[in-house]
């Protein structure tokens, strides 16, 4: 692969291999579409509008996925009208990405009153993506009115409890975690001891050079409690994940791309394809955020994912919808 | 002599006719006040209630009414109300017939807390 010196950021400021200062440079860059990979502790950067000198076969490597997340079907206020097209431009941007995912996560607010025809509209858009195998996990718009029966008749097959699971793909673990259920008043997001014992359980007799993608709607790191993005008990899942060398946390619900690495785990929120948020503190309250109708797509988007055998973390990358 | 008494009439005058239009609040601000069996309104706006806490007299209906662009649940935490999803300009109305503080939030955003003090 063909790239100048000046794409790439290697500072191993603090010597144990992450370089920081690079990661918050590639964070602002990530807005412009910049591609931040991790490969053995090593941030590097590659810009996409050189995407064409890529090494697909290289960066590929040996499992890749997309992520999408609060489609909010139903939604039809100002901040978009047609969540169905920016849903359809989603799985449109997905079909096109160069390397195939071969499956996708919906890390939930599939819809957004969980109406069956909400429900029915979001199945019905993802039969056009290529990737067939769509793995789900609920947000709390889709457990409205019956702590999520309908959400578990639909996408719970082989869940547990509230809709919680875990799988594995080519030697990648991924767990899907359910933090919109049993909310209490004044609380963040909430997984609970029957979910928590589950996890433990699950996890504990791998191998610790298994990499772990844990996906769930609210973050699992505190965002910003003051708007409820958090969760509660989650620095109890996080405790049975120590021992592992690379976790991935991919979440939703707050709107808008955002990153955070500690330590083996890097934690990555999705944009909706639906519509944008306010970032934290910068408006009254975290709702729909109107934009100009040319700049909306412009903040909605798909994340790509890709691993490869015998890097620390997976490669993540953020791309707009138009 | 007669000018300055003309000026204290005046002044008292323009005093008095202030005193007349300055209107006397008598509902507290920081919680809302109803008058006795009749009701009273929660507006939802910007994931929050107004007025957050909202103490009436027995008998009173309390209707809430969502004005935000985001859906929104009014769920008793000790189990005594339950509205369903409250979409834009949908309402949900609960008559309170006994005394009590009673505690409730939104169900889908659960750092949205209000209180209704039932006196």
């Amino acid at each position: 692969m063909s790239q100048s010196k000046k794409d790439e950021l290697v500072h191993d400021h603090n010597h144990d291999g992450v370089d920081r200062r690079g990661f918050l440079k590639c964070m602002a860059w990530a807005g412009t579409g910049a591609l931040c990979v991790m490969q053995g502790g090593v941030l590097k950067s590659y810009s996409m509008s050189r995407a064409n000198e890529w090494n697909a076969a290289k960066m590929a490597g040996e499992l890749s996925f997309a992520q999408i997340s609060d489609s909010h079907m139903g939604f039809n206020k100002p901040a978009n009208p047609d969540v169905a097209a920016t849903l359809k431009a989603a799985v449109d941007k997905v079909n096109a990405l160069s390397i195939q995912p071969e499956f996708l996560l919906h890390t939930g607010d599939i819809s957004h009153l969980a109406k069956p025809e909400e429900f029915d509209t979001v199945d019905q858009i993802l039969k056009g993506a290529v990737a067939k195998d769509v793995f789900f996990v609920p947000g709390e718009h889709d457990v409205i009115g019956d702590d999520g029966q309908q959400y578990r008749d639909r996408y719970g097959k082989g869940t547990k409890g509230e809709g919680w699971y875990s799988f594995d793909k080519k030697g990648v673990h991924f767990v899907g975690l359910v933090n919109v259920v049993n909310l209490k008043a004044g609380g963040l997001g909430n997984l609970g001891s029957e979910q928590l014992e589950w996890l433990e359980d699950d996890v504990k007799n791998l191998k610790s050079s298994t990499p772990i993608v844990v996906f769930a709607h609210i973050p699992l790191w505190s965002v910003y409690p003051e708007w409820g993005w958090g969760t509660d008990d989650s620095a109890q899942a996080l405790s049975y994940l120590k021992k592992f060398g690379s976790v991935s946390v991919l979440n939703g619900h707050i709107h808008q791309i955002m990153q955070k690495v500690e330590g083996n785990v890097t934690f990555h929120t999705a944009a909706s394809t639906a519509f944008p948020q306010p970032q934290p503190g910068k408006a009254d309250s975290p709702g729909p955020m109107k934009v100009p109708a040319e700049q909306l797509r412009s903040l909605l988007g798909i994340t790509d994912v890709n691993f490869v055998r015998g890097q620390h973390a997976l490669a993540i990358v953020d791309s707009q919808l138009g | 002599m007669k000018e300055i008494l003309y000026r204290i009439g005046l002044a008292a005058l323009v005093i008095t006719v202030f005193a007349l239009l300055t209107p006397v609040d008598k509902h507290a601000h920081a919680a809302g006040q109803g008058q006795a069996g009749t009701n009273a309104t929660v507006k939802i706006d910007n994931f929050s209630f107004g007025p957050a806490a909202l103490t009436v007299p027995v008998g009173t209906t309390v209707t809430w009414s969502n004005q935000d662009d985001i859906p929104h649940t009014v769920v008793s935490t000790d189990g005594v109300f339950k509205s369903k999803a409250l979409d834009t300009d949908d309402k949900f109305s609960f008559v309170f017939g006994k005394p009590g503080t009673y505690s409730y939030f939104c169900s889908i955003h659960p750092k949205m807390t209000g209180q209704v003090i039932v006196q």
